[in-house]
């Protein structure tokens, strides 16, 4: 698989570690009253969908950047590559 | 019909006239007690104890395409029961205990072979850790032997016990581990379970559950409503999508997992070889094709084919410590999907859904898990409560603390 890196342009995803579901991004906040049951989501369940799923690449053999890469887990193909700096911070994750 | 060696020369001298199919090809009723989802080896494995062992009836394998289509006809057909935590390690030899009967219990030949497998030993640390599991297995009654590198080469003279990151410094053998012809297992559980009078039903996919109130009453499927007292989902692979149509999310993710064969040579490797430092296992099948694999892509896919990037890895791991498969060529290679749990371990449970029973996330162990697994599940469907060496493996462990992490990596499915 070919990864169009924002910054870099196509790279062999061998260069990547895979992480897992882009939801990752989205940290329970550990005050909430509900915190323990919303870590167990995070922590454990997954959609896992057959189809479009976001996910992240880290660029370990690279400039060291998270992406957040949407790919078909049925056919492999990625259709779209954000940094996932840019993903967390238009979802209010990080300032 | 009793399947024997009179048998075939009776039939030799008949011009093969009597043999009839090995099962029906049952059209779906509208109305069963169990509906078991998923006709593969755990699937038919199931419906055959239910039937046999439970003495329970009207019951149905339903399956989208044909059985022992998906992951019990593309794995490397090993079994064995070298576990270490006491969750897995009495459930596995349980199974290995099913493996050694199987042949007769079912009467048909699954080519079971106790060649025996060795996981090779590379470092001080690893030997410790070896005969900590080896202790752990002897004491849940397996057998664990701890060689020493002359007792692995007298066996295998060819590996490469000098390489320079990874030299053999001796090996944990279970000697009654070994493999077995993986399609005979699904065919041999389906003509056992269709002897006991269940309903196997290929063409038939799951579309949705009929949920009222809290209770499972039945599947939708392309062949139209089943109703069924208790519906059992069996689809490793794919549980994410089956129990996401009850709205379950499940702590799995599936993955593609390659598997390898050489042309076929000359009977060369005597039984199992695992080499985990280098990910790379190897056995040979009877018609002498070399059969290996390593690890996962580690990537959510449902593809059923990899990337190259692995095939390079697995390769480089083989030539690395059994430089003599350098000379043969690559014959095959194939993908299944892996329903990747987030401690390594399969789940066997009920689920909050009345009804509706759960049976998955077996990594890449699933083969050799394959007659406790239907045992167990059939016992839980039976008596609502989990077989004796089935009790850790509950869906809830996750919310609970109760984890079963051989390896200790944690919740990062593609790293078990």
């Amino acid at each position: 698989m070919i990864i169009n890196h924002p910054i870099l342009g196509p790279r062999d995803a061998a260069e990547f570690v895979y992480k897992g579901d882009a939801s990752l991004i989205n940290r329970p906040d550990w005050q909430a009253d509900d915190a323990a049951e919303r870590f167990h989501e995070y922590g454990y369940l997954r959609d896992n969908s057959a189809g479009l799923h976001r996910e992240l690449w880290f660029h370990e053999q690279g400039d060291r950047s998270w992406l957040v890469v949407t790919r078909d887990t049925t056919t492999h193909e990625i259709t779209k590559v954000e940094l996932a700096r840019d993903v967390a911070r238009a979802e209010g994750r990080s300032r | 019909m009793h399947y024997s060696g009179f048998r075939v020369i009776k039939e030799a001298l008949t011009g093969h006239r009597g043999w009839g199919p090995a099962w029906r090809d049952a059209t779906p009723k509208s109305h069963y007690d169990y509906v078991i989802i998923g006709g593969g080896g755990h699937g038919l494995a199931t419906a055959y104890y239910l039937a046999k062992q439970f003495q329970q009836s009207n019951i149905a394998v339903i399956e989208k395409g044909w059985i022992g289509g998906g992951n019990v006809g593309r794995n490397t057909t090993i079994i064995r029961s070298n576990y270490l935590l006491d969750g897995n390690e009495p459930f596995y030899e349980f199974s290995l205990q099913l493996w050694e009967g199987l042949e007769q219990e079912l009467n048909y030949n699954a080519m079971v072979s106790q060649r025996g497998i060795i996981n090779l030993i590379h470092s001080d640390g690893q030997r410790d850790a070896f005969i900590r599991r080896g202790n752990a297995m002897i004491l849940n009654g397996a057998d664990a032997e701890l060689l020493t590198t002359e007792q692995i080469v007298a066996r295998y003279p060819f590996l490469n016990v000098n390489n320079a990151r990874f030299p053999i410094k001796g090996g944990l053998a279970q000697h009654r581990g070994g493999t077995v012809r993986h399609d005979a297992v699904a065919w041999g559980y389906a003509r056992g379970a269709d002897k006991y009078g269940v309903d196997i039903i290929q063409n038939c996919e799951v579309t949705g559950f009929q949920i009222k109130n809290g209770v499972c009453t039945g599947v939708e499927t392309t062949r139209g409503f089943i109703g069924a007292k208790k519906v059992a989902s069996c689809v490793a692979g794919s549980s994410s999508r089956v129990m996401g149509m009850a709205g379950i999310r499940l702590p799995i993710e599936s993955h593609v997992l390659q598997a390898f064969v050489s042309e076929g040579l000359k009977p060369l490797l005597p039984g199992v070889i695992t080499f985990g430092a280098g990910h790379f296992y190897c056995s040979q099948s009877d018609k002498g094709g070399l059969v290996f694999g390593g690890d996962i892509d580690g990537y959510n896919s449902y593809a059923q084919r990899g990337n190259l990037p692995v095939v390079e890895d697995v390769c480089e791991g083989g030539m690395a410590i059994f430089p003599n498969l350098g000379r043969a060529r690559l014959l095959r290679m194939w993908g299944g999907v892996m329903d990747m749990s987030m401690d390594g371990s399969p789940i066997i449970d009920r689920t909050h859904i009345d009804g509706l029973y759960f049976n998955g996330g077996w990594c890449y162990g699933g083969f050799k898990a394959t007659p406790a697994s239907g045992f167990a599940y059939a016992h839980l469907l039976a008596t609502d409560t989990p077989h004796k060496t089935a009790t850790a493996y509950r869906l809830d462990r996750f919310a609970k603390g109760g984890m079963i992490d051989e390896k200790g990596v944690g919740n990062q499915p593609n790293l078990h």
